[in-house]
């Protein structure tokens, strides 16, 4: 109270005539908001707790409940906007960094919806999915440049290690810890029945989940959790976490209250202790000794497996890349600065780093300069939305996209940006048993998998459209794009056209 | 308004082709007439051909067929080639003046050779030395412009409709073992004569018939090699695909065909034959941003033969006939009628089925 005191950003209003006093939202409610008044009988709501999760909203069975946006807010103007001075009450009050989870809610420039896509007419025929075939297979992996022939002069047909997608999306790391055992598995199961991948994050790879290993890349992030050489074997692909969009330039915290029992064991740290993943790789204070780490890496593995080394989108990405792919990385994973978290300071996820569309432009352009872009394969994540996002991305030079938000939005997941309280309500970003038991994995599998496939099929009537029936054929063609609403320097960061031309 | 180079022009087409397998000589008025009944596919935008054994008195030099916009350009580009080649014949390429092409530039033809100091120096085999030459020519030397660079073999092409481009030509002058044509129905109106086809670079020579949707992927990937792809026709990329397929990675035309009209994966995964699945497989993984989607066919012309490819879907029309030793490809079978009435054998490819037509070792 008092100088302190901000008024709760949301109201739950309750119908009286519609409520029968069932207490579902009671039993349903992981933040204690709901109550029943001891002397009345009847359902009270504590505002201050709401993070407008939905969940009572959802489990209502009267649809008694909504919950808006409270209308009671400091005066502020376009400058000193009401979220803005909330923070400064909350950091005079504590003196603390601020937290946040999930991709920044900054109104800053989203280029996929400033980019148009191509279609067929007259010149060329459109081609129909439902009666043609319109492949999405893809291949991850590093081509050598030339073609050997053996001595009888049959082509050499052997690879460098690749990993093989049906359509070009993965599920991007989120690590068990961070999210529930469920929610893992539920990616885990999804990933083996699409013929994708999913990551495992930093957490390590839970014993029980080994067994999708050929759908599975295992994360080694600065922290080095859970990783050994059982588990780095134990996946199609290895990932080096060098950055992430959300936090660039900084390491991570699961704190002590996550790791209990199994995320403990996983981690291979003590139960209760926070995981704590420093900012740098201690072993990597430059590109050369990121080559030392990708080559002990395939060292462990015999060669089998291609390593992926993904980095934060940041001013120099064009360069980093470059650097990367000359360390013997088979792929670069590029994660943009709206790409999700499921904990980071607010200010080091609002500020820092650049769109994914203009880095993954830049890149693209940049290891064709240098004439390696048939190198390595590109990777690209940080608020991939929707199928159209997908095939722009493609478009724009990406191999393949990493979704993560997205595969949480489909498995309940309503947004209420406090992944970091441990108390998500719809059983994914929390370790708490009751909590998590409400995610049930058979259920979450299914809807990711059906996700993938609308994807999938929205996907092929896009490329259709185009005239183009093979994802490789979309790869890099920027001609497919047009800008709009553009400025001449994004239009040529992009290598697209603006609309019209 | 922007000419072509600056902008894409998309276009649809007409192609014809005939080839010796004895090695036999025929009159490049052959082709030029098949492209009579065909008169419907093209506009009067463009029309062209390459003949191959048509300069056999200069057979072991490269042949540069040129477009000069004056003299002065000609002059300098000239001076160009002496620091690097040695031009053993420089001369007007002979054209009949009619009233249906106008406007032309200068039409000239140089027949040269690396020096070896320069090649010797620079650390290059011929080949790769003078299609980097044509690369630096065509994209660097503002009113020059190379059409045509093989050794016993030539493109002529200009605006106009094809059968008035062989006139102006004199085609009928020239003797070849192979010949190909080429109609053009651009949708927009190419601003010189360098835009129309075929597209050549050194043996190789495409003329196309399509328009491929695939166009920026290959592009893009292909300038990661030196190829600059200064006109911004399919023609064009698809030639220099086949150049750094067959060329520079040492495929088989079989395997380039499989590269840029890769069979689908359903297909591939259903092969029983475990060696040609593998190589599919190497094919398709090695060489993604080489497939080449949207509807083309296409006829390659090298020294010695011919091949011919639909796209996968077969979204054009190609028929291929014969009679006797010789071969008769042309997007209709009227054009193989005019060519030779009696044709037989006269059968559609399959989309992706690569028609690979040879002369017999020795007579070319």
């Amino acid at each position: 109270m008092g100088i302190d005191f901000i008024y709760p950003e949301y109201e739950v209003r309750r119908d009286p005539i519609r409520c029968i006093n069932c207490n579902a939202c009671v039993k349903q409610c992981s933040h204690g908001v709901h109550q029943t008044d001891e002397k009345s009988g009847g359902l009270m709501a504590d505002d201050s707790k709401c993070v407008n999760c939905q969940r009572c909203v959802s489990f209502c069975p009267t649809r008694a409940i909504k919950i808006v946006k409270s209308d009671c807010a400091p005066l502020g103007n376009m400058n000193w906007r009401q979220r803005t001075v909330h923070e400064i009450y909350k950091q005079a009050g504590t003196g603390g960094v601020l937290l946040s989870s999930m991709g920044s809610p900054k109104d800053m420039p989203v280029y996929w919806d400033r980019l148009l896509l191509n279609a067929s007419q007259v010149t060329n025929p459109p081609i129909d999915p439902l009666r043609e075939p319109m492949e999405t297979r893809v291949f991850l992996g590093q081509r050598p440049e030339r073609v050997q022939r053996k001595p009888d002069g049959s082509l050499d047909t052997s690879l460098p290690p690749m990993v093989e997608l049906s359509m070009p999306v993965m599920f991007s790391a989120m690590s068990y810890g961070s999210i529930s055992y469920n929610a893992h598995e539920a990616l885990a199961r999804a990933s083996e029945e699409l013929g994708i991948l999913y990551n495992t994050g930093e957490g390590g790879l839970h014993e029980d989940l080994y067994r999708y290993g050929a759908n599975t890349i295992v994360q080694v992030a600065s922290g080095r959790f859970g990783v050994h050489e059982r588990y780095l074997n134990a996946g199609a692909a290895i990932e080096i976490k060098m950055g992430q969009g959300a936090k660039p330039g900084i390491g991570g915290h699961l704190p002590g209250t996550k790791i209990v029992g199994d995320v403990s064991r996983t981690r291979m740290i003590p139960e209760g202790s926070d995981a704590i993943s420093p900012a740098p790789h201690h072993d990597i204070y430059s590109i050369e000794d990121l080559r030392q780490l990708v080559l002990s890496i395939k060292e462990v593995t015999e060669y089998k497996k291609p390593v992926i080394v993904k980095v934060a989108a940041v001013h120099n990405i064009a360069a980093i890349a470059s650097g990367i792919a000359r360390s013997g990385a088979d792929i670069i994973a590029i994660d943009g600065f709206r790409g999700g978290t499921g904990a980071a300071p607010t200010r080091i996820r609002d500020n820092v780093g650049i769109p994914i569309e203009l880095a993954l432009a830049a890149v693209d352009q940049r290891l064709r300069d240098e004439g390696i872009r048939g190198r390595v394969t590109l990777v690209a994540g940080g608020s991939i939305r929707s199928a159209a996002d997908v095939v722009k991305a493609v478009a724009l030079g990406a191999d393949a996209c990493y979704i993560a938000t997205a595969a949480m939005l489909s498995m309940g997941c309503h947004l209420c940006h406090t992944c970091q309280t441990g108390r998500c309500a719809w059983g994914i970003a929390t370790q708490d048993p009751e909590l998590v038991k409400r995610l049930d994995p058979d259920m979450a599998a299914k809807r990711l998998v059906n996700l993938m496939t609308a994807w999938r099929h929205e996907i092929k009537e896009l490329m259709g459209g185009m005239g183009i029936n093979s994802v490789e054929a979309l790869k890099g063609n920027r001609l497919m794009l047009r800008g709009i609403g553009l400025t001449q320097k994004e239009l040529d960061i992009l290598g697209v056209k603006h609309a019209g031309e | 308004m922007e000419i072509e180079g600056q902008v894409r022009i998309p276009s649809g087409c007409a192609i014809a082709a005939a080839i010796s397998r004895e090695g036999c000589g025929m009159p490049g008025s052959i082709v030029s007439e098949a492209m009579r009944p065909m008169h419907e596919r093209s506009n009067g935008l463009g029309g062209g051909f390459a003949g191959y054994g048509i300069y056999p008195e200069y057979r072991d030099f490269y042949a540069l067929h040129m477009f000069f916009d004056c003299r002065d350009t000609r002059k300098t580009c000239e001076a160009f080639l002496k620091e690097s080649f040695e031009l053993v014949q420089s001369e007007l390429i002979p054209t009949r003046k009619i009233p249906s092409i106008t406007g032309e530039p200068i039409i000239w033809r140089y027949f040269v050779s690396p020096l070896p100091s320069v090649l010797k120096s620079l650390q290059l085999d011929e080949k790769e030395f003078v299609a980097r030459t044509v690369m630096r020519i065509n994209a660097g030397m503002d009113g020059a412009f190379v059409f045509s660079s093989g050794k016993n073999m030539g493109a002529f092409k200009a605006v106009g409709y094809p059968e008035d481009v062989g006139e102006f030509y004199c085609l009928e002058e020239y003797s070849g073992y192979a010949w190909t044509a080429h109609g053009r129905y651009p949708t927009n109106t190419p601003g010189w004569w360098g835009g129309a086809h075929p597209f050549t670079l050194l043996d190789w020579s495409v003329v196309h018939n399509g328009e491929i949707s695939s166009y920026d992927a290959n592009r893009r990937y292909m300038e990661m090699f030196g190829y600059k792809c200064t006109l911004q026709t399919d023609t064009e990329v698809i030639t220099y695909m086949m150049d750094y397929l067959l060329r520079v990675q040492g495929l088989t035309l079989e395997e380039a065909a499989s590269v840029i009209a890769a069979p689908f994966w359903s297909t591939i995964d259903c092969k029983t034959d475990t060696a040609d699945r593998e190589k599919h497989v190497f094919l398709r993984k090695m060489f993604p941003s080489l497939l080449v989607t949207g509807p083309f066919s296409i006829v390659l012309g090298f020294t010695g033969g011919l091949m011919a490819l639909n796209d996968r879907l077969k979204l054009r029309s190609m028929v291929v006939g014969e009679k006797d030793d010789r071969v008769f490809i042309a997007s209709e079978e009227a054009a193989i009628r005019v060519m030779e009435p009696d044709a037989e054998n006269i059968w559609a490819p399959a989309g992706g089925q690569p028609v690979i037509i040879r002369v017999k070792e020795g007579a070319y």
